[in-house]
């Protein structure tokens, strides 16, 4: 990075640590973060749709329909994340694969299954085996966001559940003595009203995603938990020209730093959020605002 | 000598077309943590034993490789569900992984695994020792009476020696010995032990002729000399 690096063990302690904190496997961890903060962005409203149709579906009077939103919710709480994130992520890769397989490779004879090996053919091969490396990193971190969006979707769709059964009949029944039809019912006074009552679910279920994403390592991906450890973790001079003893502490340090502050960031945005949403509410919230104002 | 040569890259060639497309880039796994076997260099690049190895054998197999990372614990099933194509991450051959994947011929001798502890007397037979989960080191250590304790890392293993946890750790010497030099508080201690039929790179089952072409390089590369200057020049152990 800088032209003094040169010859790193001749430096003084800050000369150092410039060159030290600016090497490529540094560049890496600091991408590392935008790679979070990326997947929590495009996760969270992702995961909120799904969340959404799952209680849509779960709620609805279709029995099938209602049997898949309420299965969905129960199947995926139930199974843990890590069970989840190691055998789901290989059968989506492997489903996706198998019916390209089908569709571009008509005339394979060989079995797909052959034995523990998993063979299509390599056209059929999700991304291409030529494709460079930079798109089997999208890949995986497509694949990580659906992953991540059926799960927290499951949690989302429980709680949005919930939050639609807690809005008061009398508003509902109001609405029917109006006129309204189910489906506007459904979305000019359910829907607005429900978020108050839902959004103290989602704010944990957006902290927890914040601290889910070490899952990540599992899916290939190189996260920030990954690199602070590879970082942190002794150094003989052999193999490095920055040689240090055991440093984790310091990058998990760092980690906690930048958690901590994502979540207090997140919190604050949330409080907001709240006192936008119960402003006008039939809700003690609510009242209590009105009474401020009044 | 060279007729050999000629003769392997001849093969290769033939094999080559014959798989013309399926293979047109090899990707290689491998952990990225277990130096001098591999790791990540200061540049965020796979270095160390392997990846000159590995560049060297798709050289002479004429084929195109790309670098992969992948965590220890789920190297085996990520290959065999093809997200890469061959494991080259200092993995011994054993019968064990033998039923679930394919091996090259092994491309160092039967390793010999060594004791790293904060005192010389160690109880090796009866104490607790650490060891890299998965690893041949770790079942050495279940069958011999020790208390083990698993880690999924290597630097977690060396971790627990230093903070007490364990009295020991057993590894490859080779990943070891750097560490006992630049630690002043670490030594290798006791005997070596010879586990495993040596390291080689693990390949599908169904994989035959990528298998072929590698095993055909490996030995192109012991018949000429080149195998055992890598050996020795990253200090692996014993040569050919």
């Amino acid at each position: 990075m800088f032209d003094f690096c040169t010859d790193p063990d001749s430096l003084e302690t800050f000369r150092w640590m410039a060159c030290y904190l600016t090497t490529g496997k540094h560049m890496g961890f600091y991408q590392s973060f935008a790679t979070v903060l990326i997947l929590l962005a495009v996760t969270a409203p992702v995961a909120l749709s799904f969340g959404f149709g799952g209680a849509m579906a779960a709620r609805s009077r279709i029995a099938p329909l209602s049997w898949f939103g309420k299965g969905y919710i129960a199947i995926v709480r139930g199974v843990p994340d890590i069970a989840f994130f190691l055998f789901f992520v290989i059968a989506l890769d492997q489903l996706i694969e198998w019916a390209r397989h089908k569709v571009i490779c008509p005339d394979w004879t060989d079995p797909i299954r052959q034995g523990n090996d998993f063979v299509v053919c390599s056209a059929a091969k999700m991304p291409l085996g030529t494709a460079p490396q930079w798109i089997h990193e999208m890949y995986g971190f497509a694949i990580a966001v659906i992953t991540f969006s059926i799960v927290f979707g499951a949690f989302a769709a429980n709680v949005l559940f919930g939050a639609m059964r807690a809005v008061p009949k009398a508003q509902l029944e109001t609405a029917a003595a109006y006129g309204m039809n189910d489906r506007q019912t459904f979305w000019r006074i359910l829907v607005p009203q429900m978020w108050v009552y839902a959004l103290p679910g989602l704010g944990n279920l957006w902290m927890v995603l914040i601290k889910a994403t070490p899952l990540l390592f599992l899916l290939g991906i190189e996260d920030i938990v990954y690199w602070a450890r590879e970082l942190g973790g002794t150094k003989t001079e052999r193999f490095t020209d920055y040689p240090h003893g055991d440093w984790r502490m310091w990058y998990f340090l760092a980690l906690l730093v930048f958690y901590l502050a994502f979540t207090r960031v997140s919190e604050m945005a949330l409080d907001k959020l709240m006192r936008k949403l119960t402003h006008g509410q039939a809700t003690t919230g609510g009242e209590a605002q009105r009474r401020v104002e009044a | 000598m060279k007729n050999l040569i000629l003769s392997t890259a001849a093969l290769a060639l033939t094999a080559g077309m014959a798989l013309a497309g399926s293979h047109s880039v090899v990707r290689m796994g491998t952990e990225g943590a277990y130096p001098p076997y591999n790791f990540i260099d200061d540049n965020g690049e796979v270095a160390g034993f392997e990846r000159e190895l590995g560049d060297e054998l798709c050289a002479r197999a004429e084929l195109t490789c790309e670098w992969v990372t992948n965590d220890w614990d789920s190297i085996i099933p990520n290959l065999v569900s093809g997200n890469y194509d061959t494991i080259i991450a200092g993995m011994s051959i054993t019968d064990e992984r033998k039923e679930k994947i394919d091996f090259t011929t092994n491309y160092t001798q039967p390793d010999p695994s060594a004791f790293l502890a904060m005192s010389a007397d160690a109880d090796l037979k009866g104490g607790v020792i650490a060891a890299q989960s998965n690893t041949i080191q770790a079942s050495y250590i279940a069958e011999s009476g020790a208390t083990l304790v698993e880690f999924a890392t290597p630097e977690e293993t060396v971790a627990a020696v230093k903070n007490g946890e364990a009295d020991a750790v057993l590894a490859d010497k080779a990943y070891l010995e750097p560490i006992a030099d630049s630690d002043a508080d670490l030594a290798i201690v006791g005997e070596s032990v010879l586990i495993g039929g040596g390291v080689g790179m693990g390949l599908r089952k169904s994989d035959t002729e990528l298998r072929d072409k590698f095993t055909a390089a490996i030995d192109s590369m012991k018949a000429d000399g080149t195998l055992n200057a890598l050996i020795e020049k990253h200090g692996i152990g014993e040569t050919f």
